[in-house]
């Protein structure tokens, strides 16, 4: 029965949406990608907003993508007002006419004066989405269990003689193929100009091969740490924030390895057609100041998008630490560091996924 | 009932009975059992929308999808009236297709429909997406000669291939959904060929999610077995009680059973321990038991298990035991009178329990999506994927049809063979 279910998804979603439409403008629907992250959000965003404007946030999640937001978009029935998304599905939606256009000019200045659109990092504003915060892809292993030698490097990752075991890696090609050509020599500013072409994909793969029979593949974001607190695997892929969280609040030895390190941002956008736009732009326009984006990188670990928040960061809400140097965006942390590139998935996803599963199966 | 009326009526030679207030009897009958036909519909009228609403519009939805192809005829017009003259599949179309496509592409930016076009372009092939969207963003300023101007700004619009694609596409009826779907796709000449080796993974996944869902269903139907027979010859005090011990698990969250296999199995998990510890194997050697398809196998069956067992068991039950006596009374012996007699009863709740267990394997989603690593993906992973991440449902919707009419064969095969009237479901 389950095909039925993925194939109706369209159809029951336009009728639940018929059923839950009685949106009142005295709330807002807030979508994210739940954990320690929506925590994160509701502590630093939700909460103060809904004290200082008197209305209600719902703290919705869900697994990232834009099958949701087409579906409602296209029922004509917008029950989100207010959702987070990767960079690729915001520029992607955008130009699908998924998402309302933004006017930027309205952000908040910085508080010394600075323009919304100098104050942001360079390619954290869009069309259609404001940037929060600065994630990143990295490796990490659990101290506690490493004998000998630290690994260092991105290339490290890949050499199974020097450090034994096995790898946790996210079930996608994305990343993954940065992460094999970084370890196989190529400097971050050449990845995507060698993934460009039908030999560099083949490099990449190759580099893969090398460790294929040594991974285990996980999905989720809460997967990783598991995996490495189980022993499952001594070195795995993962989320920054999710790692500093495990370390810092449950007193896990995890170190994550910052060499080669994949960052990518996640911006707020409004799906097209929101009953409550005008409040969903003044939500917006809120929680993207310079304070309250500091405020967020003290409850997890992600880099605020703003260059003025970053003198405010302070310590983490519950361990104490100072959370500067865990910022992707700490100087030493981004020495060797990789934008994902959104044009590069956005043109070669679906080809090199199907590429990657064929190359998994067999 | 309207039988009985006409012969009624025809007895009698002074003209039709008629009821007491002189209208026929024929049609006071009719009209009696018109109401309650009527009645009867009424009250089955809400079902009938249930499941025309939730099930049958949405399947005839997902089969229109897997062929409906309208954006590119849509968006480019111009293009697709100016490519039919094009032929010759060696040469480039000439310079009124060119003009046509950056009038085309302009138009479409100002609609914000670009994105869409786009990406509908880049399913077929990759790259064309943001082929579309930068020659989009600068084709209001382009100028004639257009085939100079367009393959300066990208040599994609060089590449005859990409112009057999926008013909291709230009059809709102398609069938390339189906023909990805199985590992195919049209070259520049429109002739059908297999993709590229690297490319090929949905035949193959069929394969694997056909064979998966076989073996669960006789692993379930191995383990099933003497637990429903042991539940129907039981005393009912005991019975019950290895009842619920079937049903708790079925009444457990699916995703609790399934993440409790992972603690079972994984390679520092209690099963690889006790292996260990007992040095049957030692500690370099600890066997990789889940995310794969062992693993998922494992953590499906015992999540169908149930499914199996409830219409063995309640076969099983109306099985009067006097026929094992009999015939062991008549000189069988027990193996003999159990084979020759028992077995071949239960038959309607094992082509019932096969037939369940099965038909859920085949679609499975979650457990394999949990705990099917590297090899243990099946086809409704692939489907999921492409619902919620390329959002290209036409495929996504090409691939259910094909499970679909995979489990629809099935069924029609098991009618033959075995008949549906011996299927006892429970």
């Amino acid at each position: 029965m389950k095909r039925f279910l993925t194939a109706s998804v369209s159809a029951v979603a336009a009728l639940g949406l018929w059923a839950g439409a009685a949106a009142a403008a005295d709330k807002l629907t807030v979508v994210s990608w739940g954990g320690a992250y929506s925590m994160s959000q509701v502590k630093a965003y939700h909460e103060p907003y809904e004290a200082k404007k008197g209305i209600k946030i719902l703290s919705e999640n869900y697994n990232g993508g834009l099958a949701e937001i087409k579906a409602q978009v296209e029922a004509g029935k917008v029950t989100w007002d207010v959702v987070d998304l990767e960079l690729s599905d915001a520029v992607r939606g955008c130009d699908e006419g998924l998402l309302e256009e933004l006017d930027l000019s309205q952000l908040p200045p910085a508080p010394d004066g600075t323009p919304a659109k100098e104050d942001f990092i360079a390619g954290t504003l869009h069309d259609c989405g404001v940037a929060t915060i600065l994630w990143s892809t990295i490796y990490a292993y659990d101290a506690g269990r490493m004998t000998g030698g630290k690994p260092r490097t991105i290339a490290d990752f890949f050499d199974t003689k020097k450090f034994p075991g096995k790898r946790g890696m996210r079930k996608t090609p994305k990343v993954n193929l940065e992460f094999a050509l970084m370890a196989d020599g190529v400097p971050p500013g050449k990845v995507y100009e060698v993934l460009s072409t039908p030999k560099g994909v083949d490099r990449a793969f190759a580099k893969l091969d090398t460790i294929k029979g040594n991974v285990v593949w996980w999905e989720t974001g809460s997967q990783p740490p598991q995996l490495l607190a189980d022993g499952e695997v001594a070195l795995t892929t993962a989320y920054n924030g999710r790692i500093f969280d495990a370390a810092a609040t449950e007193g896990k030895s995890f170190e994550i390895v910052w060499d080669g390190q994949v960052w990518d941002i996640d911006l707020w956008a409004i799906p097209k057609g929101s009953p409550n736009k005008d409040a969903a732009v003044e939500f917006i326009k809120f929680s993207t100041d310079t304070r309250r984006l500091a405020d967020q990188a003290r409850f997890i670990s992600y880099g605020p998008a703003r260059r003025s928040s970053v003198a405010l960061i302070g310590k983490h809400f519950e361990a104490g630490i100072p959370m500067g140097p865990h910022m992707p965006t700490a100087p030493g942390n981004f020495k060797n560091a990789l934008q994902n590139n959104f044009e590069f998935w956005a043109d070669y996803q679906d080809e090199l996924n199907e590429r990657f599963n064929a190359w998994l199966a067999n | 009932m309207t039988d009985a009326a006409t012969t009624g009526a025809a007895a009698p030679a002074d003209g039709p009975l008629t009821t007491a207030d002189g209208r026929p009897l024929k049609s006071a009958l009719a009209r009696a059992e018109r109401i309650r036909r009527v009645k009867a519909m009424l009250l089955v009228l809400p079902l009938l929308l249930f499941i025309l609403i939730t099930f049958l519009f949405p399947i005839a939805l997902m089969l229109f999808r897997s062929v409906d192809n309208p954006i590119v005829a849509d968006n480019m017009p111009r293009t697709i009236a100016a490519l039919e003259a094009w032929d010759d599949r060696g040469e480039l179309p000439d310079e009124a297709v060119f003009a046509a496509l950056a009038a085309d592409l302009a138009e479409a930016r100002r609609n914000r429909t670009i994105g869409r076009l786009a990406t509908r372009l880049n399913y077929e092939t990759g790259g064309l997406r943001s082929t579309v969207t930068r020659t989009g963003r600068r084709a209001q300023r382009l100028k004639a000669p257009f085939k100079e101007a367009l393959i300066g700004l990208d040599e994609d619009w060089a590449n005859p291939e990409t112009w057999a694609a926008i013909k291709r596409l230009g059809k709102r009826l398609t069938g390339v959904n189906y023909l990805a779907a199985v590992d195919r796709r049209y070259d520049v000449n429109d002739n059908v060929v297999p993709q590229p080796e690297v490319r090929r993974i949905y035949v193959g996944n069929f394969i694997q999610t056909l064979w998966m869902s076989v073996i669960v269903t006789i692993a379930c139907l191995a383990l099933g077995f003497p637990v429903a027979y042991l539940l129907s010859i039981l005393p009912l005090r005991y019975s019950n009680v290895l009842m619920i011990l079937v049903l708790l698990p079925f009444w457990t969250s699916l995703l609790v059973r399934t993440t409790s296999w992972i603690v079972l199995l994984q390679t520092e998990g209690i099963i690889n321990d006790i292996l260990v510890w007992s040095g049957i194997i030692s500690e370099g050697g600890r066997i990789q038991l889940i995310f794969n398809a062992e693993g998922t196998v494992i953590a499906m069956t015992h999540i169908l298990l149930p499914f199996m067992i409830l219409p063995l068991y309640s076969v099983m039950k109306t099985i009067p035991p006097i026929y094992m006596r009999a015939a062991m009374s008549l000189g069988a012996g027990r193996h003999y009178a159990f084979w020759r007699v028992y077995a071949p009863n239960t038959l309607p709740g094992v082509g019932a329990g096969c037939l369940l267990v099965f038909i859920l394997a085949i679609g499975y989603y979650i457990t394999p999506a949990l705990v099917g690593g590297q090899d243990g993906m099946m086809i409704s992973n692939f489907i999921a994927y492409h619902m919620q991440r390329s959002l290209n449902w036409g495929l996504a919707a090409a691939l259910g049809a094909i499970l679909l009419f995979g489990v629809l064969i099935l069924y029609w095969v098991y009618s033959k063979l075995v008949g549906l009237e011996r299927l006892k479901l429970g």
